[in-house]
């Protein structure tokens, strides 16, 4: 019996004196998460002291959890907007910013629909509302149902400002919690159409070719078309932190830009810096 | 010996009456705190805080109301002869533009220089309507301030569109959630209530005990799994077969939040119900049997009349939780804010724009006051319902008496 509870205590002790532990949060962007997920798992394989906590919410979530303290590292798919920049600075809080690797934000259609490439006034008609019915943009007379991120999600502010040029989104736009959600529902809604990150793209669904130059060429999200910028919805993911605990992160920040971080980057679906 | 009885009775007493004190003082004081947060929406302008919409000086508007304006930042109206001023054509301002005015060594590392530049540029732009910071405007500044009506308590219940990050108004229009709420929560109803009743009667009048002692602690477990669950099931089970039953374009409705919703407030009905059926004592049923009354009629005229406060108060539990549910609804409703004009659409609900919102919106910003302004929504609704149900429990007791 005392042998056990001294093994017991022994168990109990040893965490404690190993050497000290290094611990830091993530919270953000979903599109980032799958990645930062994939290179915290490896990087905490290698390093045992380091814990790394990941969670997602999106990157307006991350970015205000930033300002508050609540996480060390907020991952965004946009970068920080003019007045949060001003807050931080307002805080006397000095920030990095550091781009870890590229997204072509893909649109998606259900498998069944048989348009296959849409221009960017196209795409902003449809999702402002002024174009209802798939029959407008060379499809089946089938009316278009549209799927886009909640309001705290980067891409939802990336695609407002960079394919909608700014305009609002139409009020009968489905609001989904998360992108898988938007995966779910693009490939069993026979209408629909969404926008997700490349490395959420699945089989279920259909990737259209897009056009920024009013119907000239048409480009396909690809990681060699991302790298080589002819996708024009091509964005960076960035890592924000705040300079104070800088040291404690860099060595992290700086497997993800080594090669063989970069090398995780490209074989889940992002587009690597170089 | 005695004595150090009534000092336990006594430090009983106590803790009994601290505790209860504790409980009450809790639940007021998260009523004011969430009725001070959300009351803040009404008293300022529809701006961010400290944020100003800007126009040249020599530009002759001085007020606008906010669905002009955001007709303009949503280039509806491109024009300022539209909106009373000289036929000029408007160029949209936000500070985050200024990169595409001016380099960033222009600007400074700290943005020093932003004031002078955002200066220079109403200067050399007078067709410019600006959406910036007002402490960011230097002294002297070469434009005037646009005045905005403030946001009202009926424009923000019966206004029609909810776009809370939209620069440079948001618009606060809570009324497809308000309505999407009590459809979502109608519907569940009507499915939860008969089928939870009729559930409960089964188990506590008809079942056998050994059906009972399996269905019970069956129905117990449903409460507890998470409501994610519930939302995933709803999406991956309920809103495809809504889908292909009737023929929809798209499958997240407000019938599958009702259904998912229903299921997830049934363990609550069951329960409750079943238990206050239970209370009734046997000899009441024993006497309606000796007068020669059959199962049925016994069931229907002594059983239930005696049980009705029981269920009523399953029923108000059972609204509860569907009425307040968030993780659940936000997954398979679909969260459009469009007026639901059936139970065949999508529709969006206030614990799910909370649920979803709340972890973005700045504290202290205009989007957290208006999320806390949709709580104060919700909490008068489920006063409203469980005075109702009080009121109908009581009137009910003192016709039968």
């Amino acid at each position: 019996m005392k042998k056990i509870i001294l093994v017991a205590l022994i168990a109990l002790v040893t965490p404690y004196l190993q050497a000290q532990k290094v611990g830091f949060k993530i919270k953000g962007s979903d599109t980032v998460l799958p990645l930062t997920q994939k290179l915290a798992e490896i990087y905490m394989k290698n390093n045992a002291n380091t814990s790394i906590m990941v969670t997602g919410g999106g990157s307006g979530v991350g970015l205000s959890a930033l300002m508050s303290g609540t996480t060390d590292i907020a991952q965004s798919s946009r970068s920080m907007k003019l007045d949060e920049k001003m807050k931080l600075n307002d805080a006397g809080k000095a920030f990095k910013e550091t781009i870890i690797a590229y997204d072509a934000l893909s649109v998606i259609v259900n498998p069944a629909n048989k348009v296959s490439k849409l221009t960017r006034e196209q795409l902003e008609g449809i999702y402002t509302g002024k174009i209802t019915n798939w029959k407008a943009v060379g499809g089946d007379d089938q009316k278009i149902v549209v799927y886009s991120r909640e309001t705290s999600s980067g891409t939802y502010e990336f695609f407002k400002e960079h394919v909608l040029n700014k305009k609002n989104y139409a009020t009968s736009a489905l609001l989904m919690p998360a992108t898988g959600a938007i995966v779910q529902s693009v490939s069993q809604t026979k209408g629909a159409i969404g926008y997700v990150g490349l490395a959420y793209v699945e089989k279920s669904v259909k990737v259209l070719e897009v056009s920024y130059d009013k119907g000239k060429t048409y480009v396909t999200p690809t990681v060699e078309n991302a790298k080589s910028k002819k996708y024009p919805i091509t964005r960076p993911l960035y890592y924000y932190y705040l300079s104070t605990t800088e040291k404690t992160i860099s060595p992290f920040v700086k497997f993800i830009l080594s090669p063989a971080g970069q090398k995780i980057v490209l074989t889940e679906g992002y587009v690597p810096l170089s | 010996m005695k004595n150090y009885r009534i000092i336990v009775e006594k430090f009983v007493e106590g803790v009994l009456f601290s505790s209860s004190t504790i409980t009450s003082l809790t639940v007021i004081l998260i009523i004011v705190f969430l009725f001070r947060e959300g009351i803040g929406l009404f008293h300022g302008s529809p701006l961010e805080k400290d944020f100003v919409i800007a126009v040249s000086k020599q530009n002759p508007i001085q007020e606008l109301d906010a669905a002009k304006v955001k007709a303009i930042f949503n280039q509806d109206i491109t024009n300022w002869s539209k909106v009373g001023g000289a036929n000029d054509s408007i160029i949209l301002f936000t500070t985050s533009d200024i990169t595409n005015y001016y380099s960033e060594e222009e600007l400074g590392s700290a943005l020093e220089f932003l004031p002078k530049k955002l200066n220079d540029f109403i200067v050399s732009h007078p067709g410019a309507i600006m959406y910036v910071s007002g402490k960011s405007l230097p002294p002297g500044f070469n434009g005037h301030r646009i005045k905005i009506k403030d946001i009202t308590i009926p424009g923000f219940v019966f206004g029609r569109q909810w776009y809370p990050t939209s620069e440079p108004i948001p618009s606060y229009g809570i009324w497809p959630m308000i309505i999407g709420t009590l459809m979502v929560t109608l519907g569940a109803l009507l499915f939860a209530i008969p089928l939870g009743i009729a559930t409960a009667i089964y188990m506590a009048e008809v079942a056998d005990i050994r059906i009972r002692n399996i269905l019970k602690p069956v129905i117990e477990l449903l409460s507890g799994i998470p409501s994610v669950v519930f939302g995933f099931f709803g999406l991956i089970v309920i809103v495809p077969l809504i889908q292909q039953t009737f023929h929809l374009i798209v499958g997240e409705t407000v019938l599958a939040g009702s259904i998912v919703l229903g299921i997830m407030a049934l363990p609550t009905i069951i329960t409750i119900t079943e238990d206050s059926l239970r209370t009734i004592p046997q000899s009441l049923k024993e006497a309606s049997l000796a007068l020669g009354a059959t199962r049925w009629q016994t069931l229907v005229r002594v059983v239930i009349p005696y049980a009705k406060s029981g269920i009523s108060t399953a029923i108000i539990l059972g609204i509860g939780r569907a009425i307040g549910e968030t993780m659940a609804v936000l997954m398979v409703t679909g969260n459009a804010s469009n007026i639901p004009h059936s139970f065949l659409v999508p529709a969006r609900t206030i614990p799910a724009t909370i649920a979803a919102e709340l972890g973005e919106a700045p504290y202290g910003g205009m989007h957290f006051k208006a999320l806390f302004a949709l709580g104060i929504v919700l909490f008068l609704f489920t006063i409203v319902i469980n005075f109702t149900v009080e009121f109908i429990k009581n009137s009910k007791k003192e016709i039968r008496s």
